[in-house]
Formats: C-alpha cells, sequence, structure tokens
C-alpha cells in the first residue's frame, strides 16, 4: 500500500498544471480518491463529520443491487434452458450461460458511460463524478437481454449526454438517466423492447447453450400475456404451462434481468433502508398508491382492460413495478426531498404506473413513464410545499404578532 | 442596389442573426414539418415566398396604416398570400400538400413573420424589406433542411425517399430509428443545432 501511495505522490507532479499531463488532471484526482481517502477537509462553515460520501453511497446502492444481478443472471439461465427443453440442467450452468449474456450488456454500458464522463471531465476541468457507477449497473438490468448491444451503447450515450451532461452532471439531472436509457430504447427501436422477442434469449450466449428451441415456447412476459388476454387473465410460463402469483414473487417469469424476483428486490430494498440511504417514504408510497390503484381497478373490473382482473398483490409482483419503486423511484437527485414531498411523489408513481398498465392498452407496463412523468414534477412538488409551509409560518407568526 | 445595409438584411439572418437559431422563433413548425426532407424544403420556399411578399407589401403601406389596426392590417395580408401559396401547391404538388396538412394555413401564425414585419417591414422601403424577407426565410429554410436531413436519414434511412442506408448495414443488424421520427427528437435536433451555432459563434453565447 505505501509503494502505492509512493508511487502516485511521485506521477502527481506531470499532472498538475505545467505538468506533461495536465490534461488528464481529473483522471489523475479520480483515480486518487478511488484508491485512497482523500484528506481535504472544509476550512468554512458548518459541516457535519461523517465519513459517508458520495463514493460509499453509491457503493451501497450497488451492492443492494447485488441479490437482483445475481438472481437475474441466474433467470436469464434458467429461462434459456427451459426454452431450448433442459431445464434438468443444473442450477451452476444456468447461472454462468447468464453471466455470459449479460456481462457484454454491463462492460457496454460501463465503457460507453464512464467514457464520455471522463472525456466530459477533461474538457471542462473538473472531477470525476461517481455518479456513474449506479446508472451504469441499474442500464443492464432493466434492458430486455435480447438487445442488441449497439443499440445499449447509443442509448446510454444518449442518456448520458442529453440527460446528465448538459444538465451539469452528476446531481444536477431532472430525469433518471437509467430511465432515459430504457425510454430511448423503448421508443427508438420498439421492436426490440416489447413482444415475444426481446424478454428470452434463445441463442448461445458467447458459445454456450445452443439448442433448439421447444414448440410450445412463447417468449411473452405475463403483463404482456395479460394485455393480450380475453376473458380470464390466466399466465404462464415460456412452456406454457400455468403460473402462479408465487413464482412471480420468487422471480422464475421472464423480463427484464433485474426486475423479475421481488425477494431479490426486497433484499435490496431491506440494505437500502437500513443504511439510510434510500427514501422510505418514497419507497413506501409508492407501494400503496400502485396498492390502491390496482385495488380500485380491480374493484370495477372491465373485459376492455383484461389487467384490471389481476388481483392487485399480483400486479405489484408483476413487471418493474418493485425494481422501479426501490431502486428508480428513491433516486434522491431525481425525487422529491421534501418530506410531504416525497409521500406525494411516490404515491403518484404508483397510482400512474398501474393507471398506464390498466387503461392503456399501448403500454403493458406503466412504470418507466410513470417514474419519469413524475420526475419532471418533483421540482413543482417541492415548490408548492415548501412555499405552502412558509405561508402557514407566516400566518403563525402573524397571529401570535396579534396575541400579544 | 445592394448596399451594406441591404446586404446585412440579406445575409445577417442566414447565421448571426438566424430566426430560428438565434431568435428561437417559429420552432413549432420547425418540428412539424421536418420528418423528411421534401416537405422541409417546400415548407422552407412557401415561408420564403409568403415572407418576402407581405414584407414588401406591407412596407407600400406602411405610412397608411393606422398604428391602432396594423397587426390586422398585416394578419389579412399574410392570410391573403398564405392562401395563394395553398391554393398553388394543391393544385401542383398535392401530395406534399397532404403531408403538410394545416402547417401551411398556420403559417399566418409563424412568429417570424409578425417578428419581420414589425420590426422591419414597418420602418424601411420595400426593396431593403424584399431583401430581409428573403433573407430570414432562407435562414429558416437552412434550419428545417438540416433537421430535416438527420431526422430522414437516422428515423427512416432514407434522402429524399430514396435508401441510402446500403442493405448490407440492415443485415448486420441495424435499425432506423424510430425516435427520430417523433417531435421531441426534432426538439433535441434543433437544440444540438443551436449547440454547435453558438460555440462557433463566441458572441452569441449567453452568460
Amino acid at each position: 500500500m505505501k509503494a502505492l501511495r509512493n508511487f502516485m505522490n511521485k506521477i502527481e507532479p506531470s499532472f498538475r498544471p505545467g505538468g506533461k499531463l495536465a490534461k488528464l488532471e481529473s483522471v489523475y484526482d479520480g483515480m486518487e480518491t478511488f484508491l485512497f481517502t482523500p484528506n481535504a477537509t472544509s476550512r468554512s462553515g458548518v459541516h457535519i463529520h461523517d465519513g459517508n460520501d458520495l463514493k460509499r453511497t453509491m457503493i451501497t446502492v450497488v451492492a443492494a443491487l447485488v441479490p437482483a444481478l445475481l438472481f437475474g443472471m441466474y433467470n436469464i439461465g434458467y429461462q434459456h434452458y427451459l426454452a431450448i427443453g433442459q431445464a434438468h440442467i443444473g442450477w451452476f450452468t444456468m447461472f454462468l450461460y447468464g453471466l455470459l449474456a449479460l456481462l457484454p450488456v454491463i462492460v457496454v454500458s460501463y465503457g460507453v458511460g464512464l467514457g464520455i464522463e471522463f472525456i466530459s471531465a477533461q474538457i471542462h476541468h473538473k472531477e470525476i463524478q461517481e455518479g456513474f457507477l449506479v446508472t451504469g449497473i441499474l442500464i443492464p438490468l432493466i434492458v430486455p437481454i435480447n438487445t442488441p448491444l449497439w443499440m445499449t451503447a447509443v442509448a446510454t450515450a444518449f442518456a448520458v449526454i442529453f440527460a446528465k451532461e448538459i444538465f451539469g452532471g452528476t446531481g444536477m439531472n431532472i430525469f433518471n438517466v437509467a430511465l432515459i436509457t430504457r425510454a430511448f430504447l423503448f421508443f427508438a427501436y420498439p421492436s426490440r423492447m416489447s413482444g415475444d422477442e426481446a424478454f428470452v434469449k434463445i441463442d448461445s450466449a458467447l458459445g454456450m447453450g445452443s439448442g433448439k428451441v421447444v414448440d410450445t415456447f412463447t417468449g411473452a412476459t405475463p403483463l404482456g400475456q395479460v394485455a393480450t388476454s380475453v376473458g380470464d387473465p390466466s399466465m404462464t410460463n415460456i412452456v406454457g404451462e400455468p403460473i402462479s402469483c408465487l413464482d412471480a414473487f420468487i422471480g422464475f417469469i421472464p423480463g427484464s434481468p433485474g426486475e423479475t424476483s421481488m425477494i431479490a428486490i426486497l433484499i435490496g430494498a431491506a440494505i437500502l433502508l437500513l443504511t439510510g440511504i434510500a427514501s422510505w417514504r418514497i419507497m413506501c408510497s409508492v407501494f400503496v398508491g400502485g396498492l390502491g390503484m390496482a385495488a380500485l381497478a380491480h374493484a370495477l373490473p372491465s373485459a376492455t382492460y383484461p389487467a384490471s382482473l389481476l388481483d392487485p398483490w399480483t400486479q405489484l409482483c408483476l413487471g418493474g413495478f418493485a425494481f422501479g419503486a426501490v431502486f428508480m423511484a428513491t433516486d434522491p437527485v431525481t425525487g422529491a426531498r421534501t418530506k410531504t414531498g416525497q409521500y406525494i411523489y411516490g404515491l403518484l408513481i404508483g397510482v400512474f404506473a398501474i393507471l398506464i398498465r390498466v387503461y392503456n392498452s399501448g403500454y403493458p407496463e406503466g412504470m418507466m413513464l410513470a417514474i419519469l412523468l413524475m420526475n419532471a414534477f418533483a421540482p413543482l412538488i417541492d415548490h408548492c410545499v415548501v412555499s405552502s409551509n412558509i405561508k402557514r409560518r407566516a400566518r403563525r407568526a402573524a397571529a401570535k404578532v396579534k396575541e400579544d | 442596389m445592394l448596399s451594406k445595409k441591404n446586404k446585412e438584411a440579406l445575409f445577417n439572418p442566414l447565421s448571426k442573426d438566424n430566426p430560428v437559431l438565434v431568435q428561437i422563433l417559429g420552432i413549432c413548425s420547425a418540428l412539424a414539418v421536418t420528418a423528411s426532407l421534401e416537405p422541409a424544403i417546400v415548407m422552407g420556399i412557401s415561408v420564403i415566398c409568403v415572407l418576402a411578399f407581405s414584407n414588401v407589401i406591407i412596407s407600400f403601406l406602411r405610412k397608411t396604416i393606422p398604428t391602432n389596426i396594423r397587426i390586422i392590417v398585416q394578419l389579412v395580408v399574410v392570410a391573403a398570400l398564405v392562401i395563394i401559396v395553398q391554393q398553388v401547391l394543391i393544385a401542383y404538388n398535392y401530395d406534399v400538400s397532404k403531408q403538410l396538412s394545416v402547417f401551411i394555413g398556420l403559417i399566418i401564425t409563424n412568429c417570424i413573420l409578425m417578428g419581420r414585419l414589425e420590426a422591419f417591414a414597418m420602418h424601411n422601403s420595400p426593396w431593403p424589406s424584399f431583401l430581409d424577407g428573403i433573407g430570414n426565410g432562407l435562414g429558416y429554410t437552412i434550419v428545417l433542411v438540416i433537421v430535416a436531413f438527420f431526422r430522414e436519414l437516422l428515423g427512416s434511412g432514407t434522402l429524399f425517399g430514396f435508401h441510402v442506408i446500403p442493405q448490407w448495414c440492415y443485415d448486420h443488424g441495424y435499425e432506423n430509428n424510430g425516435l427520430m421520427i417523433l417531435a421531441p427528437m426534432a426538439l433535441i435536433t434543433v437544440g444540438c443545432i443551436i449547440w454547435v451555432h453558438r460555440s462557433r459563434n463566441k458572441e452569441l453565447q449567453e452568460n
């Protein structure tokens, strides 16, 4: 460790202004703070002394995502081997297949996103921010596994440049960057983002797991099946066997890699809540809003909108609802910041997600659009909460003056 | 004929004083008609004609128009010219006029027109007003064509309806970007052009 410190000290002058590599100063700073705890302290103002910084916050979120990531890899393999009729194969083979399938997406997502952040930091002579650490792992988890890598690369570049850098980089973005990536793919290449061929990887991953698809195969997700069903919405897995709410809860259903398993997501939610990283107000109110809207839709069932026949708990287990509620809606940058505002913000996300899912036949899933919509309204909600608070206190002060 | 002032009236709107890029006028139609090149160019030519001739007519009338009702007079002149352009289009280029639908009629409400009539034609003689109309119309058309070029190329893989992206690319997994056809991407494309334009013209940058 000491040798590394000495080495970093030795090469430091060439990165400082006047040195040979002065243009890459922020790369040096980024590496140094990555390897060692920064030694700089603030000299003015009042500060709370806390070891928590942006890097630690980000790493905690990444750790919370690990259960969903690992289960996602396993599920990719499980769905694949189910589709080619080899469901008896061992869990490790399935996991390995999923790992090989998902790894290129992770590499592309981090490579493109961090590349743009590095270049941007060099151009503006700013520090490299760690904001992309979480976004880079969220993108592979919410993009369907069959999306071509170049599409993911284009969408990531678009999102990082237009949703983040032009607003001023990490901490300044209005919309959740990972969701913008998904929204870009969703509107630019709609055929790749929904339907039968998006969510189950059939061909081999880096040479592993080739085989012929069984005849009964259908790649539609449960929500996709419900949206097109007539009468009673019965859900089946990809080879036509019926599935229950419990399967969706554990996660053995086709879907984007990270979103299928409610259990893995709840483990992540527990980590986020115990460490105090995510706002429990947002998380809980999203679930309450979704449950309420789903119950309302279920109380007024209609054959025109087959998703209204699903019972509320199944609604919450399916699709990206839980993943969005735990990891997307709670993004501290794009969400509401006042306490009352967080309740309203979360509640409306839940309501809109189910509203879009049930009553808009064009979109079987509404979580992405609901969160992006409320991202746009979060500053307004905060503004209303703050100004109503100011008014209330002004009234109270005026009343007190009158009493005296 | 082309004194220094007239030259400025003609050439400034092309870049330094571009109605779309600098004054941010006429954005709605720039979003609506730029999904492909042909309607964009037809729209541009229509705006050039209407703008140039309404500038000339208002410039002739500028001393007789009572100030109180000048907007109404301007609107009547513009509306008359727009209807002429619309009828000509229906007669000679029916398909494109179908594509442009209401947007030819909406030239009346294009901010560039009212802006130039108020700011230039009401104070200048007919010849400079004519040049100003041509210049501003051209400035608008240039932006429209650039936006439409990228939107048609990336959104449909065509230019003027001809396939320019080779089949080889599609065979290897390339796909047209459906988002380029939708209006939000036109806004982002205009934003990118403004970005490039301002970074090349430092004097236009605000703090």
